[in-house]
């Protein structure tokens, strides 16, 4: 312990500034960040649900002869190229609802969240690290699994890749936003894990996970297609076969998003 | 922006605090010294921790006024959390943290951290610095608490149950920590229930119960306002009178403790007793005098309450 008082601030030099504020994020925010990047990587089971099993799920359907049959039905297209979508909205539910809300429920029953209250540090830097570093993996899920399905099962890459791109990122926000209701209506960890799995199922469900949403038949898929990952999974399917997804999908989304985050933004509990 | 010299480390005035209908803190007021260790004692359920939470930014008061160095916690915490050091009652980190990277986080938060090692040193932490918090022990994980309250160097310290969970030896450690802290210009507010903790440490101490400040004293004050300056024990020779050594005047209180007599009372009361047993004619062996200790003081103070205050 130094047993030098801390020296008297500069006048007029507001705490905090002088070395924070360099970079685009503080000292103090990346050392969150590289701080829980670490933990992050320890969370094997994490790992694998988020950035395994999705490839995995591709590969096992690309083992079934037939779904490597182009389809007319399909305009042409082969079963296991349906599963593309699917297995990238797979990696997101598995990272938004399945992995990341025991992390946060874990964080703010433990009084991590608090505790970051008293420090320089806003609690919500913790929380924004969190879904960055399970949004990177989802991302890293995502290369692999068109990679791989393009390089093994020869699935399609995104024709259109700009609608793509748009696409996914609004699944992306859209399937987490359904990771912050499900965090922030539950009271404790053990409800919150119940209701994972409520949300969980149908989501891996209406993304097709089970069954293929462009294999549906029309009165269930025209309901599907108003669910986030109905939409997500239509959306991502017509850029990956080469047109602007159509606008309602998307309109379906940016609805969905707006309504998950507006109400877990004032449901949401610190303590 | 307020000069940091003016007036108290701490100013609590009047604070109120309800959670629905249970009153936790019913109009708290006082001032805590620059540089001093300043305790808050009290039962469970108090008001004690609400009381600093307040001061630390966490809770706000439905009335009064908190400052932290002239600052408002409740509405400048940017400034506040730089200044302010707060290890906090049953606070646990991210169970998969070393005690080595939760040390680096905590000194990556502040502008101007205290070197960690020499804390972790200080507090028994080199030889786990590679070990989870959830593997720490419970006295280990409280001595990694004490030690990211410090390394931001703040200029105020809050330590709700300091040595908690912590074996006898390193609770005098701690404390040693804590005197060095005060001695380098700190302020300390310790919140306490344990007597002895507080006897030890503390320059002043305010005794809060319901929600309120019962007495505010330092330590010596306290024990003789409650009239039990000295506790005097001895083993009688003969058969003893003892309502007779209850009427002197300096007495507060007379037990017995097997068959030792065991009397409390202000700070000469040995030289009445002594003159009372020569006049009954019996012989004090193993006569000790020791000082008072707070317990009396507190447990007069706090006493009244018991039965109308539900602990929480």
């Amino acid at each position: 312990m130094s047993a030098v008082p801390a020296p008297p601030r500069a006048p007029g030099a507001a705490p905090g500034s002088g070395p924070r504020r360099a970079g685009p994020l503080s000292p103090a925010t990346a050392a969150v960040l590289r701080t829980e990047t670490r933990l992050f990587s320890r969370e094997i089971g994490s790992m694998f649900w988020i950035v395994g099993s999705p490839v995995l799920l591709l590969a096992i359907m690309g083992l079934v002869p037939s779904f490597r049959e182009p389809d007319p039905n399909l305009g042409g297209l082969r079963q296991v190229d349906l599963y593309v979508p699917v297995s990238v909205l797979l990696s997101m539910l598995m990272a938004a609802i399945m992995a990341m809300p025991p992390v946060v429920f874990g964080y703010r029953e433990a009084g991590v969240l608090r505790r970051m209250r008293t420090t320089p540090v806003r609690p919500l830097a913790l929380l924004a690290t969190q879904v960055a570093l399970h949004g990177a993996a989802v991302a890293i899920s995502t290369v692999l699994v068109l990679v791989v399905g393009s390089v093994v099962l020869g699935t399609p890459v995104p024709a259109a890749p700009g609608w793509y791109l748009l696409s996914y990122l609004l699944a992306l926000v859209a399937v987490f936003g359904l990771g912050a209701i499900v965090t922030a209506v539950a009271p404790n960890a053990r409800i919150g894990a119940a209701i994972g799995m409520v949300v969980f199922f149908p989501a891996m469900f209406t993304a097709g996970v089970y069954y293929p949403i462009q294999a549906m038949a029309g009165q269930l898929r025209g309901i599907v297609e108003l669910t986030p990952l109905g939409a997500a999974s239509q959306a991502l399917y017509e850029a990956m076969a080469g047109s602007a997804p159509h606008l309602e999908h998307l309109a379906v989304l940016t609805f969905w998003i707006v309504v998950c985050y507006g109400i877990a933004g004032r449901v949401f509990r610190w303590e | 922006m307020v000069d940091e010299t003016d007036g108290p480390a701490v100013l609590v005035e009047d604070l109120h605090k309800r959670y629905g209908n249970k009153t936790a803190v019913d109009g708290v007021s006082f001032a805590v010294e620059h540089g001093e260790i300043f305790g808050i004692l009290g039962p469970n359920g108090a008001g004690k921790t609400t009381a600093v939470e307040s001061i630390a930014g966490l809770r706000i008061g439905e009335r009064g006024t908190v400052r932290v160095l002239g600052l408002d916690p409740w509405r400048d915490r940017d400034e506040v959390v730089h200044v302010l050091g707060i290890q906090l009652q049953e606070s646990r980190l991210q169970p998969k943290i070393t005690v080595r990277e939760a040390l680096e986080l905590w000194s990556a938060f502040y502008t101007d951290p205290t070197p960690w090692p020499e804390l972790a040193d200080r507090l028994g932490l080199t030889e786990h610095l590679d070990r989870r918090f959830a593997l720490l022990s419970g006295g280990q994980q409280q001595r990694l608490s004490i030690a990211l309250a410090l390394v931001g160097h703040p200029r105020v310290v809050i330590l709700d149950e300091l040595t908690t969970g912590l074996d006898p030896r390193a609770r005098r450690d701690v404390w040693q920590l804590v005197r060095e802290v005060r001695d380098s210009g700190v302020t300390v507010l310790l919140v306490t229930h344990s007597m002895e903790e507080a006897q030890q440490l503390c320059d002043r101490i305010a005794i809060i119960d319901g929600g309120r400040v019962r007495a505010l004293d330092t330590p010596e004050g306290l024990i003789r306002a409650g009239g039990s300056a000295s506790v005097v024990s001895f083993l009688p020779t003969a058969a003893l009178d003892l309502e007779a050594v209850r009427r002197l005047d300096d007495v507060v209180d007379i037990r017995l403790d097997g068959d030792r007599v065991v009397v409390e009372g202000a700070d000469d009361v040995a030289l009445a007793i002594l003159g009372e047993l020569a006049a009954q004619g019996v012989v004090p062996t193993q006569l000790r005098v020791a000082a008072g200790s707070l317990d009396s003081a507190y447990l007069d103070l706090t006493r009244q309450h018991d039965l109308s205050e539900e602990p929480a």
